[in-house]
């Protein structure tokens, strides 16, 4: 990636998309929405928001962007799915609809809703690979959480294994292959910049 | 994992979020926090949830590109066709159709009934809305939302309304319109009357501040963070009234963030068909040649009634203050 100022894009087909376009202001790129294909391909990267993963896929079909977004992934662009943007992302969602479309960037098997409803939903505080500071406060809303992943795939966070995580304990939630990045949680949503901040330093380093 | 039983909450009124210190910085796992509750809907946004009576409905509706359902025994033009009081619905037909979908799936508490809203959260529900499209249970009293882990939306006509809602913990706000007419013109007012009062706070002095908040009826933290940041502190839909896709892209032109739609999809002559139109013209809302391919074909629209025709007594944006 040559660019001095690269061009992110951020998946606007639903969800928290406004968000997203917020955080990667922060981060000295231009960051702008992505629902047609023309619009894919003019982005040195892109962001998965968070939001309905059965409604983007569904989507992604209708609108004609799924071969071209998975036609550029196989060539290498950086990307990074939040929440519905990770289970996009992996190559296989277990409790999804048959029919949910994977764009398999990240060798690994994801389980959707994984932490339960929406009254499971919660925040917490975890230890996150290669991270400057203090831990990461991460947002799970709905979440899913990683079952396995391939040999090739790092894990960069998992929850703490504390007695009130229950069966969530050492659960992985944060995921890097090559140029492709994941997180279970919404970093979105708090205001902390830092994965954002390392998803340019992927998209520029590409 | 640990439950804080209520959430933090901006205003500085309500119990706060019990977060318990386990560590040297570090914080427990805590649910039901305002975040999460916000979150939620802001997950939903650019989306449409679908009023769905039946477990076969639901999936139509998820089939179409629905964000969510919400679950309901008769959708708000039979309620208003066949009166009498209107409750929250039977737990065996929640259960049925949160067993039938993946999306989230909303239900409807009666205004002030705050044991129904107890029902649904101990049923699992993702989002609880406190509907004036129910018989109102409590003609003095909203739900006090705080003491739930389930987030909330409700219905507003206007800004005061709006924030009085967020001020009892409402995570999510819908503009109300006139649910079970199949006429959009209640819900353009409606968000047209927020949007423009939000912007008109956005230009007042300081002094001017304290004067709005009591025009609003409203907290003063509350008006002075809009007329900051000149939004709501949380996701602002719109609903009641919308028939079809054009409907809905007017409503987000206007600034809606997502789209409620009761009666138009299911009392439509095609309802799957009409509901995936919906989905796309909400995502491509400002794409005119997009919103005219859909809008063919669809088959009738629902029998829509004209609102100033309807007496007093039956227009339910009344109900709540």
């Amino acid at each position: 990636m040559s660019a001095a100022q690269p061009v992110i894009g951020v998946l606007a087909l639903q969800g928290d998309v406004r968000e997203h376009l917020v955080a990667l202001a922060e981060c000295d790129v231009l960051a702008r929405p992505v629902r047609r294909p023309e619009e894919l391909a003019e982005v040195h990267g892109l962001v998965l928001p968070g939001g309905e993963s059965t409604t983007m896929s569904r989507l992604l079909e209708t609108f004609e962007l799924l071969e071209p977004l998975r036609e550029r992934l196989r060539a290498g662009m950086s990307a990074y799915g939040s929440c519905a943007g990770m289970i996009l992302l992996a190559t296989k969602a277990l409790d999804a609809r048959p029919d949910q479309h994977q764009l398999g960037a990240i060798d690994m098997v994801v389980r959707r809703n994984a932490f339960g409803r929406q009254v499971d939903s919660f925040e917490a505080d975890l230890d996150f690979t290669g991270l400057p500071g203090a831990p990461l406060h991460a947002v799970f809303i709905r979440a899913p959480w990683v079952e396995s992943v391939g040999a090739g795939v790092e894990v960069l966070a998992t929850i703490p294994d504390r007695p009130e995580a229950g069966a969530a304990a050492g659960r992985i939630v944060a995921v890097r292959q090559g140029q492709a990045l994941a997180t279970s949680f919404h970093p979105e949503l708090t205001g902390d910049g830092r994965v954002h901040r390392l998803f340019v330093e992927i998209v520029r380093a590409s | 994992m640990r439950t804080a039983a209520s959430a933090g909450c901006r205003s500085g009124k309500g119990p706060q979020v019990t977060e318990t210190e386990t560590g040297q910085n570090d914080v427990a796992q805590v649910t039901g926090t305002a975040r999460v509750k916000r979150g939620m809907a802001e997950m939903l946004k650019g989306g449409v949830i679908m009023d769905v009576v039946t477990p076969e409905q639901a999936k139509i509706a998820e089939d179409a590109g629905a964000v969510a359902v919400m679950a309901l025994e008769r959708v708000p033009a039979d309620i208003r066709a066949q009166g009498g009081v209107a409750r929250m619905s039977d737990p065996d037909l929640i259960d049925k159709i949160i067993d039938a979908v993946s999306i989230p799936v909303m239900a409807k508490a009666r205004i002030g009934h705050f044991v129904e809203a107890q029902v649904l959260q101990a049923l699992g529900v993702d989002y609880v809305d406190e509907s004036e499209v129910l018989t109102p249970a409590d003609e003095a009293n909203h739900i006090d939302k705080w003491a739930f882990t389930v987030p909330f939306v409700c219905g507003a006509t206007n800004l005061g309304e709006a924030l009085r809602r967020i001020t009892e913990g409402a995570a999510m706000i819908r503009s109300k319109g006139e649910a079970g007419t199949g006429n959009v013109v209640e819900a353009t007012r409606h968000m047209r009357e927020i949007r423009a009062e939000i912007r008109r706070l956005t230009v007042l002095d300081e002094a001017e501040l304290y004067a709005a908040a009591k025009e609003l009826r409203a907290p003063y933290e509350l008006v002075k963070e809009i007329a900051e940041t000149g939004k709501l502190p949380v996701v602002l839909f719109t609903a009641g009234g919308i028939a079809t896709p054009a409907d809905a892209a007017m409503m987000m032109q206007l600034g809606a963030e997502g789209v409620f739609v009761g009666s138009g999809i299911f009392k439509s002559g095609d309802p799957a068909k009409r509901a995936e139109a919906i989905v796309k013209a909400t995502t491509f809302h400002d794409d005119p040649d997009v919103i005219a391919k859909v809008s063919r074909g669809l088959g009738e629209a629902m029998v829509g009634l004209n609102v100033t025709e309807l007496p007093e007594t039956q227009r339910l944006a009344t109900r709540g203050w």
